[in-house]
């Protein structure tokens, strides 16, 4: 391991099954990339063999839980991370099955990446193109589709043209602007950290060098700057009202509105955590001061320029719902969008009478107080929403804006 | 800030990254919660958590108070640092004894001699006397596979149990502390750090630390394949035998289960380059607790372990 601290981190997420190999696939990148320390790996081994198993079973290094080793089963979301000379990974690493729909959209809720992966006999199945409307839903930037077991079909180009071929037809209609496929064995470890020795036709990266090298953590100065109020430091008379920059950019001297109130005002002053500023950039954290004294709290949101969120109390969205109990019209909940929390009554679910655990819908929504809102396809951070069950505070439904 | 814009993009280094998710969660508590406490052990985790809280909330005072879990088997430079740490900065210090719950029968010493898992009664019993209703820890994601699958934000109920199976989903970076009365939420703002991450963050700024994370002379015994520091709590005993060896402490915790390593790192960056070359993790290196059995860490979590 190399250390290196101006590096950049990737945050990725892997979906599939255990039939697929992800938790093989995610072992091998961790151990070929030299991640796994000697006692994790001891561990595992000594576990193999209690087992029965003969050599050391990598997928033991992800399944942490009393239950999924069990059971054999990834039942949750489990980070992990490791580094490269280039780059530093935070894995998102999510169970396939339809009744984990939930746990893939939190994993793929920050990734920058997501991993598709399929067996190679089976090919494109259903839970496949699930796990591709939800890396369009979330709007995933990058999507590799990782043809798995490429071993036990002899390694065979046309095997995967086909199966690279059928998957780009449902892509399309999904809605996913494009993917990087590549042909994997996780079990040999063909392609996933080494190039294969096995598939001359072959000629693009391996796993591990696309995730090194796939562009990401850039932000983009001139996006339309957006600041959720967290909470106001008071220093005397001094109100500095702190946040994270969302996106965009904020300087000393800018004109900014507050929102939902619309009042105006502008920035004379920016601290970086302690240090002054003159200009402040998505993602940090900062703190901003105002020329006038304005009742501005947590849940304001602060922007500059002339794009503006949309301020509205008529919130339609694309949902995943998450909880056991299901979302009904009529349902009155409690919407979380960026610092700010509203009440709110589900009108309609798009023509139907709930959604329950796992499905994906849309909605619409009437807040009792109006929302900045950003679209989706826009922002990710100001285009999200959760709802929360008012009664016991469980968290139901991610939402994604649709203005 | 270590990152320069360019002139259409910009791009925060990977510890200015995890410095403001963060701050950006100390920042959500404070908006969100009534009566928020720091961990506070005196080991790197919890220091660096509070010098993360300092800054969010520069240039007034931290609105949250810290907590000690004191097993009383304490190393003194930690203690020491513990005090001079809250005199500085001005800070309210409660502390939960694991001593005082042994002199009261209440609990019973194990017949290993160490007291980890006695912490949690006493934490627990703090947490709901105090009425705290956010309580930060120091946890990392990287440091054992069941805090693989901790939440940021994570529920507990009165008596402090971790459900794994019955956490919340968590998306993009909207935490949800509801919670009802007598039920707090474990908050990790280091949940995504790594131990060299860790390091290098201190090494960055600078943070002062007990000296025992740095290489010292030590006399020490050894078991269960760790070296253990000799002392009134327990140890050496029978055909155990005291040596001076050069040490530092990987992770300090409970003297009686918390192992020092060998090691010639007396500087921060002798200690980076041991850490970033180590084949062990560093619980494996120094943790006897972990390695009772393969959910050791899960069993304790569930039962309000931090």
């Amino acid at each position: 391991m190399t250390v290196n601290t101006t590096v950049d981190t990737l945050r990725f997420a892997t979906a599939g099954s255990v039939d697929d190999g992800k938790s093989t696939l995610v072992g091998r990148l961790l151990h070929d990339s030299k991640s796994v320390l000697a006692d994790q790996l001891e561990a595992v081994e000594r576990a193999s063999a209690s087992r029965g198993q003969e050599g050391p079973d990598l997928a033991l290094l992800t399944d942490g839980l009393r239950a999924e080793r069990e059971q054999g089963i990834t039942i949750d979301v489990a980070y992990r991370y490791f580094a490269t000379a280039k780059r530093r990974f935070i894995l998102a690493d999510t169970p396939g099955h339809v009744q984990y729909t939930r746990n893939m959209v939190t994993g793929a809720s920050t990734a920058e990446l997501t991993i598709i992966l399929v067996d190679a006999r089976n090919g494109v199945v259903e839970q496949t193109r699930r796990h591709a409307a939800i890396a369009a839903l979330l709007r995933v930037p990058h999507v590799v589709l990782a043809v798995n077991k490429m071993d036990l079909v002899g390694y065979e180009e046309k095997e995967f043209q086909r199966i690279v071929e059928d998957f780009a037809g449902d892509a399309a209609e999904l809605g996913l602007p494009s993917f990087t496929p590549i042909p994997v064995s996780a079990l040999v470890g063909d392609n996933v950290v080494d190039r294969s020795t096995s598939m001359d036709w072959y000629e693009g990266p391996a796993l591990l060098e696309f995730l090194e090298n796939v562009p990401v953590g850039v932000e983009a100065t001139d996006a339309p700057a957006r600041f959720p109020v967290q909470y106001v430091i008071r220093d005397g008379e001094v109100r500095h009202y702190a946040g994270q920059l969302v996106s965009g950019a904020l300087r000393v001297g800018d004109r900014v509105t507050v929102h939902p109130s619309g009042e105006t005002s502008e920035i004379t002053g920016i601290d970086v955590l302690g240090t002054p500023a003159e200009v402040a950039y998505a993602p940090q954290s900062i703190g901003v001061r105002l020329a006038d004294q304005r009742d501005v709290s947590r849940g304001d949101m602060i922007t500059a320029g002339v794009d503006v969120p949309a301020l509205t109390r008529d919130v339609r969205a694309a949902v995943c719902h998450l909880a056991d109990r299901p979302l009904r019209v009529g349902d009155r909940v409690l919407v979380r969008h960026t610092t700010r929390t509203v009440k709110a009554i589900v009108q309609e679910l798009g023509g139907a009478a709930e959604l329950g655990a796992n499905d994906l819908g849309r909605v619409v929504l009437r807040t009792a107080e109006p929302l900045a809102l950003d679209d989706y396809a826009v922002s990710r951070r100001t285009g999200a929403f959760i709802l929360i069950d008012p009664a016991d505070g469980a968290t139901l439904t991610a939402g994604m804006v649709e203005l | 800030m270590s990152a320069t814009p360019t002139e259409r993009t910009f791009a925060l280094s990977h510890l200015d990254a995890l410095e403001s998710e963060a701050v950006h969660i100390f920042r959500e508590v404070a908006g969100e919660f009534e009566r928020p406490v720091i961990l506070f052990s005196g080991g790197k985790d919890s220091i660096v958590m509070l010098h993360l809280a300092l800054k969010a909330f520069a240039p007034v005072a931290i609105p949250f108070s810290l907590l000690h879990v004191d097993t009383g088997h304490n190393f003194p430079e930690v203690l020491d640092y513990r005090d001079r740490t809250v005199a500085r900065h001005g800070l309210r210090l409660h502390v939960a004894s694991v001593q005082d719950y042994i002199d009261r029968g209440v609990l019973r010493e194990r017949p290993d001699g160490t007291r980890n898992p006695l912490q949690t009664l006493p934490l627990t019993e703090k947490i709901q006397s105090e009425k705290f209703d956010a309580v930060f820890g120091g946890g990392r994601r990287d440091e054992e596979k069941a805090r693989a699958k901790e939440r940021v934000f994570s529920l507990r109920d009165e008596f402090s149990q971790w459900d794994p199976r019955r956490q919340r989903p968590e998306l993009w970076n909207l935490y949800n502390g509801r919670h009802a009365p007598g039920e707090h939420v474990r908050v990790f703002p280091l949940s995504n750090w790594t131990e060299l991450d860790v390091w290098q963050y201190i090494a960055r700024e600078r943070i002062e630390l007990p000296e025992i994370y740095y290489a010292h002379q030590r006399e020490v015994f050894r078991r269960g394949g760790m070296w253990l520091t000799a002392g009134e709590w327990g140890g050496p005993k029978g055909a155990e035998t005291v040596e001076k060896r050069q040490v530092r402490y990987r992770t300090v915790g409970d003297m009686s289960c918390t192992g020092a390593v060998d090691s010639d790192a007396d500087t921060i960056e002798k200690v980076i380059a041991e850490i970033a070359a180590s084949r062990l993790t560093e619980r494996g290196a120094t943790r006897a607790d972990d390695k009772m059995s393969e959910a050791a860490m899960e069993d304790r979590k569930r039962e309000g372990y931090f």
